[in-house]
C-alpha cells in the first residue's frame, strides 16, 4: 500500500483533533504518522497525516474529512512537489572513547548534538522518514538508549499557499 | 430558583415582541421570522427562547439534574410543547417519527449522563436514516466536567461518531448560536442529527439573548446545484441505455424531490425501485414502479436492477442489503448516482457519472436536458426502452408478492398486514419496528405518498416503532397513525402507550405477535438447522405479558385477533377508535417467513421467490 500525505486544515476547537483520529480508526483507515500545529491564521490548526490507502479509499478518507463540519479543507501533498520533514531526538551511549566517533558520524547528516553527559549524548536531527531511518541504522551499533520522533510535517514547494483561497467564504 | 430568574421575561413575553425579519436575510439563519432585543435572561431561558424563535413547537424529554434549569422557563413557553416521555430512547424516537413524517427538524431533550446515553441509540438511528433531529442534553457544571461527577458522560465524545455533529456548550452567551447552529446543519445538505450538550452553570448563569445570532460554519457548505457537465453526460447515457433503471432512496424523500422524481419516470419511461427507505416516493399503483429491491426484494426490483445496463440512483447508498454481494451487482450496468453527500459517491460501488447536488435540483436539471436532447435526438438514435419495460413488467407479473396461508388454520401475518392497509388507506402513516413485519409491512401495504412510511432501515433498531409513530402522530394529528410493530420490537418501547394516553396521542398499535424474534427464528430455520437458539418469546402456557391486559392497563383500547374472520372487525374498531390509543394483539403464526430472499453475502442472481424456490428465467438471461 502507498503512503499519502494529507494536510487538513481545521478551525482550532476543542475535540476536533479526536475527530479527526476517530474518524480514521472507524471507518479502518490506517494512520502512519500524525502531526498537529498552528498555522499564519489565527483560529486555523493544521493536521498533517500521513495514510496507507490506495486510489479509491483514499478518495473515501478525504470526503469523509470534508464531512466534518470543523475541517476546512483537505489537500494531499505530493511527495516531489512538497518539502516532508520529521523532526527526531535520539539519546546515545557515547563514552570518551566513542564520543568523537558519533559525533563525526552525525555531521554527515546535518544532525545536531543538543545534550552531552559522560555516558550519553541526545541528538537532534530533522529530515525526510528515510534519511531519519538512515542516520538511526548508523547509530545502532553504538547503542540507542531513547528514542523520540514526531509526526511528518509538509508544506507545498512554490509561492502558493493551501490557505491562500477564500478558507472563509461560507 | 433566584429571584433574577423571576423578574426576566419569560418566553411568551418574548415571544410577542417577535416581528418579522427582512426576506433577504432570512435566508442565511434559520429562524422561524423572529428579531429580538438584547434582553438580559439566563442560560435555560436564552435555550427556550432559542427553541421558540427556530420554530421549534414540540420537544419529547425527560428532566434531571443537569437539565434542569431549562426545565423551568420551559413551563411559561406559549409556543414550545414539550411531551414527557418514559424513556428518553422513546424522546429520540419520538423526535425521529416527528421528523421524518414532515421534514421538520425533530427535537429531543434530556439529562446529563444515562439520560444522554439513553439517546444514543435513536442518534445512531437518526444518523443512518439522515433523519434531522436535535438533541440537547444538561451536563454536569463545567467545573466538574472530567472529575468523573454524578451522572457525569462525555456525551458529545461518545456521539461523535454517530451524529452529523455536536457540541459542547459552556458559555450560557453562545447557547443561541449553537441551537441556531444545530438546526441550520440538521436540516441542510444530507439531514442528520445534531447534539448540543449544555452544562448545568451555563443554563443558570445570566446572559444576553438577541436573535438571529450570528452562524459561523466556514467548513460548512453543502454542495446544493448539480454540475451541468455531469447532467449532460447523464442524459447522453440514458440516451444510448436499452435497459435502464432508477435506483431511488430515501433521499428523494428527505428532498421532498417526489413530485419532480415523478414527471422524471412519466417523462422518460424508466422503470423504478423504491428502496425500504423510499416507499412511496413513488406510487406502488404507478406501473413502473418494481417495488423495493434488496435482500427482501420484489424479484422484478431485484431482477430489475441485475440485468439492467445503466442504473439511475439517486439520493441511494448502495447498502449491503440492496446490492447483496458487491461484486455480482448488476455487473453489466453503468452507473449515475447523484447524493448530496459526495463520500456516498463512488463509496461501494463505482459511479461512472457522479453527480453531487440536492436531488430535487438533479432531477429538475435532468428532466430539462433529457427534454432537449430528446427534441434534437432523431427517433431512431435511443431513448427506446419498450422491450425493457415489457421485460421487466414480465417478471412483475409473473413473481409478485405473496405468501402461503398456514396449514392448521392461524393467521398469517402477511394477510393482517394487508388488511391494514387496505381498510386504512394511503393517507395514513405506517411506522414499524424491525425484523420480519417491517418487511411484510414495506412488502404488502400500498403506499402511494411519500413520509407515509416510516422504519428503521439503515440501523434497524428493534423498539424504532411506537415512540416513532407517537412523533409521528403528534406531528400530523389528523392523519391516522400505525405502529406495526413485532412482539419483540413491542416490548422494547411500548412504555410510551403512558405518554400517548396521558398526551392525547391516540395511535394504533397492531402487534405481530408469533411469540418469536422471528427473523431471527426465520434466519435459524435457514440456516441454522431449526435449532431455535432464544428466539421464543414465549416458552409458557399463559401469555406473558398478556398484551390486551397491558393496553388495558395503560389506558389504551386492548383487542386481539386470532382467526381471519376477527381481523377486519379488529382494524375497523381501531379505526373508529380516536379518544385512546389502540392495541391489537395479532396472533399470527409463528413459521411464516419473509419472502422473496437472496441470502446474506450472495449474489442477487440467487434471489428465491419462496422457500426452494428460485426464478427460472428465459433463456437469454
Amino acid at each position: 500500500m502507498s503512503k499519502h500525505t494529507l494536510s487538513v486544515l481545521v478551525e482550532d476547537k476543542p475535540g476536533v483533533l479526536t475527530r479527526v483520529a476517530a474518524l480514521f480508526s472507524r471507518r479502518g483507515f490506517n494512520i502512519n504518522s500524525l502531526a498537529v500545529g498552528p498555522t499564519e491564521l489565527p483560529d486555523i490548526s493544521r493536521i498533517t497525516v500521513v495514510v496507507e490507502v490506495e486510489g479509491a479509499a483514499l478518495e473515501q478518507v478525504t470526503k469523509q474529512l470534508n464531512k466534518l463540519i470543523e475541517v476546512l479543507k483537505v489537500v494531499e501533498l505530493d511527495a516531489h512537489a512538497s518539502v516532508q520533514r520529521e523532526i527526531l531526538l535520539v539519546k546515545v551511549r557515547a563514552d570518551a572513547a566513542t564520543r568523537s566517533q558519533v559525533i563525526d558520524t552525525i555531521q554527515l547528516f546535518k544532525a545536531k548534538v543538543v545534550d552531552v553527559t559522560t555516558d550519553a549524548i541526545v541528538i537532534e536531527a530533522t529530515g525526510t522518514s528515510d534519511k531519519l531511518r538512515a542516520l538511526l541504522d548508523v547509530l545502532e551499533p553504538f547503542g540507542i538508549k531513547e528514542l523520540v520522533q514526531s509526526g511528518l510535517v509538509a508544506v507545498g514547494r512554490g509561492s502558493r499557499s493551501i490557505t491562500d483561497r477564500s478558507l472563509r467564504s461560507a | 430558583m433566584s429571584d433574577t430568574t423571576k423578574q426576566a421575561p419569560s418566553p411568551a413575553d418574548v415571544a410577542s415582541l417577535a416581528r418579522p425579519r427582512p426576506a433577504a436575510e432570512a435566508k442565511a439563519v434559520p429562524t422561524a421570522g423572529v428579531v429580538t432585543p438584547v434582553l438580559e435572561v439566563t442560560g435555560a431561558q436564552a435555550l427556550v427562547l432559542s427553541l421558540e424563535a427556530i420554530g421549534c413547537d414540540t420537544v419529547f424529554g425527560i428532566p434531571g439534574g443537569a437539565i434542569l434549569p431549562a426545565y423551568d422557563p420551559m413551563l411559561d413557553s406559549k409556543k414550545v410543547r414539550h411531551i414527557l416521555v418514559r424513556h428518553e430512547q422513546g424522546a429520540g424516537h419520538a423526535a425521529e417519527g416527528y421528523a421524518s413524517a414532515t421534514g421538520k427538524v425533530g427535537v429531543c431533550m434530556a439529562t446529563s449522563g444515562p439520560g444522554a446515553t439513553n439517546l444514543v441509540t435513536p442518534l445512531a438511528d437518526a444518523h443512518m436514516d439522515s433523519v434531522p433531529v436535535v438533541a440537547i442534553t444538561g451536563q454536569v457544571a463545567s467545573a466538574a466536567i472530567g472529575t468523573d461527577a454524578f451522572q457525569e458522560a462525555d456525551i458529545r465524545g461518545i456521539t461523535m461518531p454517530i451524529t452529523k455533529h455536536n457540541y459542547l456548550v459552556t458559555d450560557p452567551a453562545k447557547i443561541p448560536q449553537a441551537i441556531a447552529e444545530a438546526f441550520h446543519v440538521a436540516s441542510t445538505g444530507r439531514p442528520g442529527p445534531v447534539l448540543v450538550d449544555i452544562s448545568k452553570d451555563a443554563l443558570q448563569a445570566m446572559t444576553t439573548f438577541s436573535w438571529p445570532p450570528q452562524i459561523d460554519l466556514p467548513g460548512y457548505r453543502p454542495v446544493l446545484r448539480p454540475h451541468g457537465k455531469q447532467i449532460r453526460e447523464a442524459s447522453r447515457l440514458m440516451a444510448a441505455a436499452k435497459q435502464p433503471i432508477l435506483y431511488v432512496g430515501g433521499g428523494v424523500v428527505r428532498a421532498k424531490a417526489s413530485e419532480a422524481l415523478r414527471r422524471l419516470v412519466e417523462l422518460t419511461g424508466i422503470p423504478v425501485v423504491t428502496t425500504l427507505m423510499a416507499r412511496g416516493t413513488v406510487p406502488d399503483s404507478e406501473p413502473l414502479n418494481l417495488g423495493m429491491p434488496g435482500m427482501h426484494g420484489t424479484v422484478a426490483a431485484v431482477t430489475g436492477l441485475q440485468k439492467s445496463d445503466l442504473i439511475i440512483a439517486l439520493g441511494a447508498r448502495f447498502d449491503d442489503r440492496v446490492t447483496g454481494q458487491l461484486s455480482r451487482f448488476a455487473p453489466d450496468a453503468k452507473v449515475i448516482h447523484a447524493d448530496i453527500d459526495p463520500a456516498e459517491i463512488s463509496k461501494n460501488r463505482l459511479a461512472d457519472v457522479p453527480i453531487v447536488g440536492d436531488v430535487g435540483e438533479v432531477i429538475k436539471d435532468l428532466i430539462e436536458q433529457v427534454t432537449l436532447d430528446r427534441a434534437a435526438d432523431d427517433a431512431a438514435s435511443g431513448w427506446d426502452y419498450a422491450a425493457w419495460r415489457e421485460r421487466v413488467a414480465g417478471w412483475k407479473e409473473t413473481f409478485p408478492l405473496g405468501w402461503t396461508d398456514s396449514e392448521d388454520g392461524t393467521l398469517s401475518p402477511q394477510y393482517v398486514i394487508e388488511r391494514i392497509g387496505a381498510l386504512t388507506g394511503p393517507e395514513a402513516t405506517y411506522v414499524a419496528g424491525v425484523g420480519q413485519h417491517q418487511m411484510w409491512a414495506a412488502q404488502f401495504v400500498q403506499y402511494e405518498r411519500p413520509n407515509a412510511w416510516l422504519n428503521s432501515g439503515g440501523l434497524g433498531t428493534m423498539g424504532y416503532s411506537v415512540p416513532a409513530a407517537m412523533g409521528a402522530k403528534v406531528a400530523e394529528p389528523e392523519r391516522t397513525v400505525w405502529a406495526i410493530d413485532g412482539d419483540g420490537c413491542f416490548q422494547m418501547t411500548n412504555q410510551e402507550l403512558a405518554t400517548c394516553v396521558i398526551n392525547d396521542i391516540p395511535i394504533k398499535v397492531a402487534i405481530i405477535n408469533n411469540s418469536s424474534l422471528g427473523m431471527v427464528r426465520q434466519w435459524q430455520t435457514l440456516f441454522y438447522d431449526e435449532r431455535y437458539s432464544n428466539t421464543n418469546l414465549q416458552p409458557l402456557e399463559q401469555r406473558v405479558p398478556d398484551f390486551v391486559k397491558l393496553a388495558d392497563a395503560y389506558g389504551c383500547l386492548g383487542l386481539r385477533a386470532e382467526t381471519p374472520e376477527e381481523v377486519d372487525a379488529a382494524i375497523k374498531l381501531a379505526l373508529e377508535t380516536n379518544d385512546r390509543p389502540v392495541v391489537i394483539d395479532f396472533i399470527v403464526h409463528r413459521d411464516a417467513m419473509v419472502w422473496p430472499m437472496v441470502p446474506a453475502g450472495v449474489s442477487n442472481d440467487m434471489i428465491q421467490a419462496a422457500r426452494h424456490e428460485a426464478p427460472v428465467w428465459e433463456r437469454e438471461d
